[in-house]
């Protein structure tokens, strides 16, 4: 709809005499819901491609980062571990889409989107591995908390910098395009990201290279303590893809049938026409911006049970329920095994060491050049000096 | 062999490469049907099409992310940045993204494919803003090559090294030179190796260093100082990260005496990174300080631009009071 009209814009607009200025009311976004909070669907809605499989495999997701992450801010606290982000409140959005999306679909993230790795197959020990920097994680122990990546699972490990993923998914998707696959890249970004200059560069180049891309903004209302009123002054984020030439919907992101949904027809269109969509999903970031965060200085306790009671994980399970899919009893219980082996799993984890001092100078480049390995050498023989002052390294380090 | 300028032996490079690789890509900012601004790319569309090189939206941030993207999903993007001088809006994706992508995700994916190749440095009238000599603010950043020749045959066997090393790499190319240097150049395939100093003249008294558009200028002063009975031991570092320290230092501890010239600005300087590392290794050998002569620490200026440059006749005193001292 959105692109008719813009193309109509450019053939047929009128030429006038008198300035006639346009603005934001020129162009309304309508919102997706498809399920109500009881779990009822909304008349006329038209449900997406789901079945019971996915349906559950869907909520066994939701479930098991439930866990997760209830669990290991837990251990941030008991200073198990150094950091963390939760995405509660925010389930349906990214894990609604990425079940939209085929197993080898390149899936670059932000930060908040441990749900998309976990429904690829992510294994609770790796998430662990990740989170206690040891010696089994993929990353080998060099980057903070939550920053996952798996290469097997085509989910670009995180970075810490906001937008740098977007015009990297044009490119990804770009090569895409080249060899022809049906495949198209999913970026995830937030509201705030969207005021980086990396959003607009890429926005812009996937319009204009026509890639097989989905754009998928988390709009949960808040960049750390900033409220989106203060972010940004025009509708959100999904106008500013029909300026840059690319589809734009506005979907409930705690509706995970509205995600689902919006998500399969921006697939099609991406990788059937190489049409690049954006999709803005309006949610609410339930816990703190991190760690690191208490968000009782900059929002109201009243505001959070407002969003609260719109928890997008409670509202699927009202609908599998009606469904005849699940019932309280297996809710509970699953609830309960998924607690239990993130427990054992943060057991295992911490028990592993940390990375071996060698890999301090791997993977800068292909291979290390002769100035690191020299001061890896300098930085060993200085470690068998102090040993006591370096504890995680210096009993494993050899004796050569 | 054929004689060529160092655009041709550039635009001849990208063309192996395109050739033989279908991986390979060539875009930025005009880069596509027009050839780009100093032609570096011309005929390479016509050649291989659109979709493998072709203009983008004018955006060094995005040109880099994408080619980013590119090349984590194991294709070869040879991205250009129409002058050094514009590469600023790409440093978040250059030094905090492309560097760091291999070792952040402990090798579960790498931009090694990447190249980066843009035109720096002064005396072409450019002034502050299409004059400057970046290197510094990239040889400061793990993870990455920085690679500057200086003729067409070296342009030609770096750039290709450059592109196939399977990590990301910045090629500066020095565009003063890009039609007055002219040279023999062979047509076929041929890479120079990376991390490799090239001693271009062999000396006793003192090792003069340099890169890029540098060496035709201190081959003058040199030269000037032969004539008054100095041996100079002039050597191109050609990769300024990782750098080749042993010849530096076995140069050094030959000569005694070190010069090191580059048109950026004294403070900050690469220089200031080699003279540190020399003094370590050849601590006892010196018999001088180890001279800098450089761009001033101003910004790069327009009208003063004679005066700015650490021309032949700077390079030359400093040679001579090194030998005096």
């Amino acid at each position: 709809m959105a692109t008719s009209k813009q193309s109509a814009k450019q053939s047929e607009a009128p030429v006038v005499h008198n300035p006639v200025f346009i603005d934001g009311s020129d162009l309304t976004t309508p919102t997706l819901k498809i399920l109500r909070q009881d779990g009822s669907i909304y008349e006329g809605a038209e449900l997406p491609d789901i079945d019971k499989e996915l349906a559950l495999k869907i909520y066994d997701t939701f479930q098991f980062i439930r866990a997760l992450d209830e669990r290991m801010i837990a251990a941030q606290r008991q200073g198990r571990i150094s950091f963390y982000m939760t995405q509660i409140g925010e389930e349906a959005a990214d894990i609604g889409s990425t079940a939209a999306l085929a197993h080898d679909d390149m899936i670059m993230a932000q930060y908040r989107e441990q749900g998309a790795l976990a429904f690829r197959g992510f294994p609770l020990d790796q998430f662990m591995h990740q989170l206690f920097s040891n010696e089994k994680d993929l990353g080998k122990g060099r980057q903070m908390p939550i920053h996952y990546g798996s290469s097997e699972l085509n989910y670009m490990t995180i970075s810490s910098p906001l937008g740098t993923q977007l015009p990297q998914a044009v490119g990804y998707a770009y090569g895409y395009k080249l060899e022809e696959k049906d495949n198209c890249v999913i970026c995830y970004f937030g509201e705030g990201a969207a005021s980086e200059g990396d959003f607009h560069a890429a926005i812009n180049m996937a319009g204009v290279f026509k890639v097989p891309a989905i754009f998928f903004c988390r709009n949960n209302g808040y960049a750390i303590s900033t409220p989106s009123s203060e972010q940004f002054a025009g509708d959100g984020i999904a106008p500013r893809a029909v300026a840059y030439g690319l589809k734009a919907i506005r979907v409930d992101g705690n509706d995970v049938l509205a995600v689902l949904k919006a998500t399969q027809e921006a697939r099609k269109l991406a990788v059937e026409h190489n049409q690049p969509v954006l999709i803005e999903a309006m949610t609410y970031r339930l816990g703190a911006h991190s760690t690191s965060d208490d968000p009782s200085g900059y929002r109201s306790k009243k505001e959070e049970e407002k969003w609260r009671e719109k928890d997008p994980v409670l509202r699927f399970k009202h609908w599998l329920i009606q469904q005849g899919w699940w019932s309280e009893e297996q809710d509970a219980e699953v609830a309960d095994a998924k607690r239990k082996a993130v427990m054992a799993a943060m057991k295992e984890a911490e028990k592993v060491p940390a990375p071996h001092i060698d890999d301090l100078i791997t993977d800068v480049y292909d291979t290390p050049p002769k100035h690191l390995q020299d001061q890896l050498d300098a930085l060993k023989a200085h470690i068998r000096k102090y040993p006591d002052a370096y504890p995680k390294t210096a009993g494993r380090i050899d004796h050569e | 062999m054929s004689n060529m300028n160092l655009l041709q032996a550039i635009n001849n490079a990208l063309d192996i490469a395109m050739d033989k690789d279908s991986k390979v890509l060539c875009f930025g900012e005009d880069v596509g049907h027009f050839g780009g601004v100093f032609r570096a790319t011309s005929h390479l569309q016509e050649k291989y099409g659109k979709s493998r090189c072709f203009n983008t939206p004018l955006t060094e941030q995005g040109i880099i992310g994408f080619a980013n993207g590119l090349a984590s999903g194991g294709h070869k993007p040879i991205a250009e940045i129409q002058f050094a001088d514009y590469i600023f809006p790409a440093f978040d994706q250059i030094v905090n993204e492309a560097a760091k992508f291999r070792y952040r995700s402990g090798n579960e994916f790498n931009v090694g494919g990447l190249t980066i190749r843009s035109p720096y440095g002064g005396g072409i009238h450019g002034g502050l803003y299409h004059s400057q000599s970046p290197e510094a603010y990239f040889t400061g950043t793990p993870g990455l090559k920085v690679v500057i020749p200086r003729n067409p045959y070296q342009a030609k066997g770096l750039l290709l090294a450059s592109i196939r090393d399977d990590n990301p790499t910045i090629f500066f190319e020095p565009k003063r030179l890009y039609r007055a240097s002219t040279g023999e150049v062979p047509e076929e395939d041929y890479e120079l190796p990376l991390g490799k100093a090239d001693i271009m003249q062999e000396g006793t008294d003192i090792t003069v260093l340099g890169w890029g558009a540098q060496m035709e200028v201190l081959e003058k002063a040199v030269a000037m100082a032969a004539e008054d009975g100095i041996s100079c031991e002039l050597i191109d570092l050609r990769t300024l990260m990782p750098w080749d320290v042993e010849t530096v230092s076995q140069s050094v501890q030959k000569t005694g005496r070190l010069l090191i010239s580059h048109e950026a600005p004294l403070s900050g300087g690469f220089a200031g990174e080699i003279a540190a590392t020399i003094q370590e290794t050849c601590f006892l050998y010196l018999e001088s300080p180890i001279a800098r002569v450089t761009g001033l620490d101003t910004p790069f200026p327009l009208a003063h631009d004679k005066e700015y440059m650490p021309d032949h006749l700077k390079n030359y005193e400093a040679i001579k009071r090194s030998v005096s001292f």
